[in-house]
């Protein structure tokens, strides 16, 4: 546990900001929370609507088990209580993107309680920037429809096809004090929901979004007002409302004013955030249990499932990749912040360790490098993410088994990897068809370095008179009459020799 | 506790429903009437005694995670007072 | 020839299965009383050709040989708070004025399953909130009874289910769907001299069901004889997958295992419900039933439920509450009225259309629910009323570890005219005094006629039984359906 010490430094002297975050995650489910309608992004206005999302007269909700099971692993998976006696609750406001005129959600019983998620602000130092945010809850909700606001000059146009989608609502505790923390904290809230497979992570297209609570005090004093800022859709933005509202908060104090409590809207155009019109009676909810639902009470059968279910989760994974295969602090974090890419660099893993009958702890290096900046480099240039890569996973091994066992070297492994991206063919056939195999023949090699010594005589004599950083130029040129396809440990020691 | 013209109007604007002052004026011994009648459930010992959640007990279900419904764009919006391009159309919203 | 509108639902079953008369003959025949009773504007719709349709579908089917469902040939009348495909569907209300369903509520979907032919669409108290349906925007329901003083005074059918109770005391269907909040069943039924039971809570989906107060609302039938209720209930109750609060369990064979031997049974008389004043002859009523149900072979105790002057205000917190949020998506923006003022917003809108939409006991109701909703009053009211709720449902138990089944008078008094006591809302209210203890327990609970008053109107008898024991409660109640032997009727005016 490490104290950020984060300031901002005012006029009058230094504040320290307290941030909070109530996200909204859009649970991963084919069906509605409490309809048979679909979720999928992007259909046609009011086409996935069921008369139960309309909130017809006389339609009941029924849950869905799926959504209550991918809130529960997620509790688990942040180490929370999970409460097997949980109840929905009505929260009672009239407007037109809430067909019921209540949103069922679960105020006085979340099915999950309290749990941590631990940030890490330095990635290459890990042990010493690592912090615990607490959560408060987790609560499962209703989404409501959409309003649109463009298309008619007097109208507002509805449309019900997110009305009813599951959400999942994670509040933290107050419990962070710089932008970087709350960055920091949506990151790895999203790479834990997206391990579990309970919310597709897409801040883009809305299925993760954030309030931001933010207020500003005197190191060490009581919690000042808080801000809400609604619907903040990524990390960047998110740090900042956290920058510019604290910074705003200050001078709102520092120049004899009080902070309202109210909510705000972010502005990234403009990166600022206004006050929203508030809302009248915004503040009296009428919450009481939804006396359509029973208590939803979860068995043991239930619980068990839900944890043998979950994956290895970040942390683990991470302690393991620095442990068990001997990577880097940095490399270990950067394979496992995403599970698309720890599961494709186990998939390389696994295939290398098959092939050339290793443990996957000797091949775990080489993988790790290879991936993080061969395969990296080339997805980068060629604007694709790891799922679109050109190169698989068994690809890639077999192309690493390749220079292991000396077939090849690392700088004719580039160029084969270059031809792979552009053919699709595999590693082995590349090498053959193009004659890269590298050789060990010392008679072939023999001659070249002959050649080379007696074509650079001068050189020779540097080197013999004691420039034995001419050595390097040595090997380059016989490697280079080699093409490259000499072995670099045969070339190394027949220089040495043809140089004695 | 007593109610007022004031709290009676705070509730009709809660409730979304317009009264005239004549009407909410009307209201206020109607609703202490009634409001006064109910609070002699403040003198039941309750000590101990959970609210009741489910009247005759039973077990919440849950559904599986199938899509069985939506597609019914025309019964959803079939009696909608205006309805415009697969939408509903309300008063413009100023956010 | 005898007229087809005095028998009763089994009888019309039975003879159209012999052959009797047809199906068609029967629907006719209750067209036409239909028609003929403007006056009591029992109806909000009338649906002719619905019954004449499954009537001859039914007739269809016998011709063919093929199996009858247990309703073939069976016309009833649907109170208009259940959704009917196609068929306008109000609660009564301005608010839902013009609204179709494209669906159809699962119990009226299982009665025409069954054969049943629809008559029309029922009157009732606005969104079932009333006791006299006189809150009704499509009018008041005009009660057949009238009192033998040579007055005409118009007189209250009862409420909710007040098209119900009027149209089959007069003759327009043998039968009909009520739905009991705290007592829309069951003091209807007593006003007008006929029976209706409402099940145990989750017997009857409401899926469907216009709500309005959900832990309490229930669907059940209302008929002249038991024996019809246990048909139509046989038919009405099942387990539904889209209401969360129905319940899994098989559908008892009621009609089957109907018997008026109650030896072995005990009979509970919860001394609670004769208070101070009581009125006379309901008073009198009651020792008759006692006296009844003890020639049935029944043995009676006196038991004790502490806590039943508490029951109405814990009704009169939740219902509302219940009410305040279920009609909340009544705003004017995916059906029903809407009433948009010249430059009106989004929630001026809502407030316009509300007003004009709601009439003036549901606006009263939503008040008070929102009133003990709202933040700081919380749990001095809706907690409260649901402790105080959790101890009338204990009442109740401990007082069947005694008895078997308990006998009350279903209504303080007998019908009272139309406008006497729509002026002052917390009298109208008591008039479900020994209805709504049962509501808020989820319990059982049938009304079944005694006898007359001395103004000859009807009184009647309410017996509650254990949760799922409908059994016992048309046990009971069929005993005293045979010992009152009341075959009263009014006499034709309209």
């Amino acid at each position: 546990m490490t104290e950020t010490s984060y300031r901002i430094q005012g006029a009058t002297g230094e504040w320290e900001v307290v941030i909070g975050l109530e996200v909204h995650a859009q649970v991963t489910s084919n069906a509605k929370l409490f309809s048979g309608a679909a979720t999928a992004f992007g259909a046609e206005p009011n086409t996935q609507v069921s008369l139960v999302d309309a909130a017809m007269p006389g339609m009941l909700p029924v849950p869905n088990r799926e959504c209550i099971r991918q809130a529960v692993r997620t509790g688990m998976a942040i180490d929370a209580q999970i409460n097997k006696w949980s109840r929905f609750d009505r929260k009672n406001y009239f407007y037109a993107d809430l067909p019921q005129g209540y949103q069922i959600s679960q105020l006085y019983h979340p099915i999950v309680g309290e749990g941590q998620i631990e940030i890490v602000l330095d990635e290459k130092n890990p042990e010493a920037s690592t912090k615990v945010i607490g959560v408060e809850r987790i609560h499962v909700e209703q989404d409501a429809g959409k309003l649109m606001h463009d298309q008619h000059p007097t109208s507002s146009y509805v449309d019900l096809n997110r009305s009813g989608v599951a959400l999942m609502e994670i509040v933290s505790k107050p419990d962070m004090r710089s932008p970087a923390e709350a960055g920091a904290y949506l990151s790895k809230l999203r790479t834990i929901l997206r391990y579990v497979g309970s919310c597709d992570g897409n801040m883009d297209q809305g299925s993760m979004r954030a309030d931001v609570n933010v207020s500003v005090r005197r190191p060490g004093e009581p919690f000042g007002t808080r801000t809400e800022t609604k619907n903040v859709n990524s990390v960047r933005f998110v740090m900042a409302v956290v920058e510019h509202e604290a910074s705003r908060q200050v001078d709102v104090l520092e120049s004899g004013g009080t902070v309202v409590q109210e909510t705000r809207l972010y502005d990234p155009d403009r990166n600022e955030t206004r006050s929203m019109r508030s809302k009248e009676d915004a503040h009296d909810y009428r919450y009481f249990p939804d006396p359509d639902l029973l208590p939803l009470e979860l068995d043991d059968a239930f619980l068990e499932e839900c944890r043998q279910s979950l994956p290895e989760l970040p942390d683990v994974k991470r302690k393991r990749y620095e442990q068990g295969l001997g990577l880097s602090a940095y490399n270990a974090a950067t394979l496992t912040a995403d599970a698309d890419t720890a599961r494709w660099f186990e998939a390389l893993l696994a295939e290398g360790a098959r092939i050339q009958k290793k443990s996957e702890g000797e091949v775990a290096k080489a993988s790790a490098n290879w991936l993080l900046s061969e395969l990296y480099g080339a997805l980068n240039r060629l604007g694709k993410s790891l799922e679109e890569s050109p190169v698989s996973p068994e690809e890639g091994a077999e192309l690493l088994a390749l220079v292991a066992d000396g077939t090849i070297s690392g700088t004719i492994a580039k160029q084969v990897f270059e031809i792979m991206l552009e053919t699709g063919e595999r590693p082995a056939a590349i090498v053959e068809e193009k004659g890269l195999k590298q050789t060990s023949d010392t008679g072939a090699i023999e001659a070249a370095v002959a050649d080379v010594l007696a074509r650079n005589a001068d050189k020779v004599a540097q080197y013999k008179g004691g420039k034995e950083a001419l050595f390097g130029f040595f090997v380059g040129q016989t490697m280079k009459a080699m093409q490259g396809k000499a072995n670099p440990q045969v070339v190394n020691e027949l220089v040495k020799k043809g140089l004695a | 506790m007593s109610i007022d013209l004031q709290t009676v109007k705070k509730i009709a604007s809660l409730s979304r429903i317009s009264v005239t002052d004549a009407e909410a004026e009307a209201m206020v011994p109607e609703l202490n009437n009634i409001l006064g009648w109910v609070e002699q459930l403040g003198e039941v010992d309750v000590t101990g005694v959970q609210p009741m959640t489910a009247v005759i007990p039973n077990q919440q279900r849950l559904r599986d995670d199938v899509v069985t419904d939506g597609n019914v764009r025309d019964k959803v919006l079939a009696n909608a007072p205006q309805a415009e391009h697969g939408f509903f159309a309300v008063p413009k919203v100023i956010e | 020839m005898t007229d087809l509108t005095d028998l009763t639902v089994a009888d019309i079953r039975d003879g159209f299965r012999g052959g009797d008369f047809s199906a068609r003959e029967v629907a006719e025949a209750f067209n036409a009383n239909v028609a003929a009773a403007k006056a009591l504007n029992a109806f909000i719709v009338e649906t002719p050709e619905k019954a004449l349709g499954a009537a001859d579908a039914a007739d269809k089917a016998r011709a063919a040989g093929e199996t009858l469902g247990p309703l073939a040939g069976v016309p009833i009348g649907m109170k208009d708070l259940f959704c009917t495909q196609g068929v306008q569907t109000t609660a009564a209300s301005h608010m839902l004025e013009g609204f179709t369903p494209t669906y159809e509520s699962t119990v009226s979907g299982k009665l025409w399953a069954a054969g049943a032919g629809m008559l029309g669409k029922l009157n009732l108290d606005q969104f079932a909130m009333g006791s006299s349906n006189e809150t009704s925007y499509y009018g008041n329901v005009i009660s057949p009874w009238r009192r033998k003083d040579g007055g005409n005074a118009a007189l209250a059918p009862g409420g909710s289910s007040g098209g119900s109770s009027s149209a089959i005391a007069a003759r327009l269907c043998p039968a009909a769907t009520g739905t009991d909040t705290g007592g829309s069943i069951r003091q209807p039924a007593a006003f007008t001299g006929i029976s209706g039971i409402k099940p145990t809570y989750g017997r009857c989906s409401r899926w469907g069901i216009v709500a309005f107060a959900s832990s309490l609302d229930q669907a059940g039938p209302m008929a002249r004889t038991v024996r019809d209720n246990a048909i139509l209930l046989e038919v009405m109750s099942g387990f539904d997958p889209k209401d969360s609060t129905s319940l899994d369990l098989a559908v008892p064979q009621w009609e089957a295992h109907l018997s008026s031997d109650l030896k072995g049974k005990t009979v509970g008389i919860p001394r609670e419900y004769r208070p101070d004043g009581l009125n006379a002859e309901i008073s009198a009523m009651w020792d008759r039933g006692i006296e009844w149900l003890k020639d049935a072979g029944a043995e009676v105790v006196e038991v004790s439920l502490p806590h039943t002057k508490y029951a109405l205000p814990t009704y009169y917190i939740i219902a509302p509450a219940e009410a305040s949020s279920n009609l909340a998506r009544y705003d004017g923006v995916r059906y029903g009225q809407r009433d948009l003022p010249d430059g009106a917003g989004l929630q001026d809108m809502y407030a316009a259309t509300r007003a004009a939409g709601f009439g003036p006991e549901v606006k009263r109701r939503i008040m008070i629910g929102t009133y003990v909703l709202s933040a700081g009053f919380y749990d001095a009211y809706y907690t409260q009323a649901q402790k105080v709720r959790a101890l009338i449902a204990r009442d109740f138990e401990l007082a069947f570890e005694k008895c078997d089944l308990l006998l009350t008078p279903t209504a303080p008094s007998a019908s009272f005219a139309l406008g006497e006591k729509q002026a002052d809302p917390l009298a109208m209210y008591l008039n479900d005094v020994f209805t709504v203890p049962a509501s808020l327990a989820g319990l059982p609970a049938m009304a079944v006629p005694g006898g007359l008053d001395a103004a000859g109107l009807p009184i009647g008898l309410q017996v509650i039984g254990k949760a799922l024991d409908e059994q016992t409660v048309l046990n009971a109640s069929l005993a005293i359906e045979e010992r009152a032997g009341f075959t009263a009727r009014p006499d034709k005016w309209w």
